[in-house]
């Protein structure tokens, strides 16, 4: 009977609570396709991707079906490119984008991550080529996604690349304007930035990882939902409880699709990525546990607390049920992605700066927002450093990835389609911050850096 | 290999004789199998030894599929392993 409740309860979460696995990201390392010869190294990052990655979709969707758990999506993760480009002497890095999106295509894969770099204490010639080509290179490509790390707990932020990001953000925007400034949702801007992310758009590949690595990152918000429903009356070391054991079980499942389709493709496994990734999917919200646990609508009073239990809970219960955790691990709150959290920022109950309040406790940031098109560079670059705060002083990872949409002002909505969903255009505070952004330069570390 | 077939739906005759005969079909040996009806929904679950099976595992799952849309039933097949992942130490 055990036995019986046990299988029934696993197909009720699949059928009924949409658990699937939200990703396999296969990394691969791109040093070596370095060359001076721009052709030559693009022809090497081309044949190392197609070759490395044929056999990941067709790998990733027969385990799926014998272990009868959808992986919604297959991804690859490369080195940052600024690395790889940086051996070349063009100017701008567009043509590398394309390559790596001709290469995604070929693959079969839904997104390519890696077209990063990472300056938290400065800029090389490379990393400076690729953010000035992030505009041109998200318009020119449909799979490609890039992320630039500004910050670190141990380096402080680069404030004159926040101050770009701003510039960038509002230049994606703009090259993308007739569909809803989609460029920049795949671009996403990080505090302490981690190198084995199977999450898009942030995932890159990092210098410290092995020749390929599969990761995985698992999904399941309805089936915690779920669960909390099971327990109307339970107070906060009860709910705790059944959170953590609700997350175990989840990421037992993704331990098991990820070490198999990581034998197969014979690639060492990397690690589980714990976070709980909603989609705009009725029955699919981060924002619904919150309000399952008792309050009206996300971002009411409450919403912070409600979701630092959730974000423990589910860490604590993962961690045992995987051999190596990593990635983001938390709970993600990407406003268009999430349909509980479209509804209450449609509403007015769910604003930025609760949204800001709510990334102190969770992972990651300021993920999937849309805002008026006409918000200041400055204004962009502000908002960038003061999460990347968040993330340096708390020595967590934090990103920002807005969308501040051409044509569309309050009250408007923008529509991203598939994952990416839709999204209500939010409010920003008017006040400008053009004079502090236009000083430049590095804010020092944290004194609780200097921790030899 | 061990695999579990579930099958969720009204209830009807002939539930378990159309699903055993595509199973015997395919070579798939019932291990174990319980199955209860609770107000007029039929809940059954075989454990099957898939280890030798005539067919390849996806068509076997895609003709369970097909039995279960003619029966308005759902039908899944999938490895073992993925319960006893998720609901032992």
């Amino acid at each position: 009977m055990g036995y019986m409740k046990n299988v029934l309860e696993t197909v009720r979460m699949i059928e009924e609570q949409k658990l699937d696995i939200r990703t396999v990201t296969l990394g691969i390392n791109l040093l070596d396709c370095a060359d001076s010869n721009s052709e030559a190294c693009r022809k090497k990052i081309y044949d190392k991707i197609t070759s490395l990655g044929e056999n990941l979709v067709p790998v990733a969707d027969r385990v799926a079906a014998e272990y009868g758990i959808n992986i919604v999506n297959k991804r690859i993760s490369v080195t940052p490119i600024s690395l790889v480009a940086g051996a070349t002497s063009d100017e701008n890095y567009v043509e590398f984008a394309k390559t790596l999106d001709k290469a995604a295509k070929e693959v079969g894969v839904d997104f390519l991550g890696g077209f990063s770099a990472l300056v938290p204490r400065g800029f090389t010639r490379g990393d400076l080529r690729l953010i000035n080509s992030i505009p041109e290179a998200l318009a020119e490509t449909s799979y490609v996604c890039s992320s630039v790390n500004v910050g670190s707990s141990k380096l402080g932020i680069n404030m004159d690349a926040v101050a770009i990001m701003g510039d960038v953000i509002k230049k994606t925007a703009y090259l993308t304007r007739d569909e809803d400034s989609i460029g920049c949702a795949k671009l996403v801007v990080f505090c302490n930035a981690v190198e084995d992310n199977p999450f898009m758009a942030g995932a890159f590949h990092g210098v410290s990882q092995p020749e390929t690595v599969l990761h995985v990152g698992v999904s399941g918000p309805g089936v915690v939902k779920s669960a909390v429903e099971r327990y109307p009356d339970a107070n906060f070391s009860q709910l705790a409880e059944v959170i953590k054991k609700t997350a175990f079980k989840i990421t037992r499942s993704g331990q098991l699709v990820g070490t198999t389709v990581a034998d197969r493709l014979g690639v060492p496994f990397g690690i589980l990525d714990l976070s709980l990734a909603p989609t705009p999917a009725i029955g699919d919200s981060v924002g619904r546990i919150l309000e399952e646990m008792g309050i009206e609508h996300t971002g009411g009073a409450a919403s912070t607390c409600a979701l630092a239990l959730l974000n423990d809970a589910v860490k604590k219960g993962g961690i045992m049920a995987s051999s190596s955790v990593g990635g983001l691990s938390g709970a993600f709150i990407p406003v268009s992605e999430d349909e509980g959290m479209i509804e209450a920022a449609s509403m007015g109950a769910l604003t930025l700066d609760k949204l800001e309040a709510m990334t102190c406790v969770c992972s990651v940031g300021l993920d999937m927002i849309a805002i008026p098109g006409h918000t200041p560079a400055s204004t962009i670059s502000g908002i960038i450093a003061d999460e990347a705060a968040i993330g340096m002083v708390n020595n967590k990872t934090t990103a920002v990835r807005l969308i501040p949409v051409v044509g569309k002002d309050l009250g408007d909505s923008a529509s991203f389609g598939g994952l990416l969903g839709e999204a209500p255009v939010m409010k920003v505070n008017p006040s400008d911050c053009s004079a502090f952004i236009s000083r430049g330069g590095q804010i020092p570390a944290p004194i609780h850096s200097f921790k030899n | 290999m061990k695999a579990v077939v579930t099958v969720i739906g009204k209830d009807r005759t002939g539930i378990i004789y159309n699903i055993s005969k595509v199973l015997a079909e395919s070579n798939a040996n019932i291990l174990d199998l319980s199955q209860t009806v609770m107000q007029d929904l039929f809940t059954m679950i075989m454990l099957v030894d898939v280890g030798d099976l005539t067919c390849d595992f996806v068509e076997l799952q895609e003709e369970l599929d097909r039995v279960g849309i003619n029966l308005g039933l759902s039908v899944r097949i999938q490895l073992e392993a993925v319960f006893n992942a998720m609901h032992q130490i």
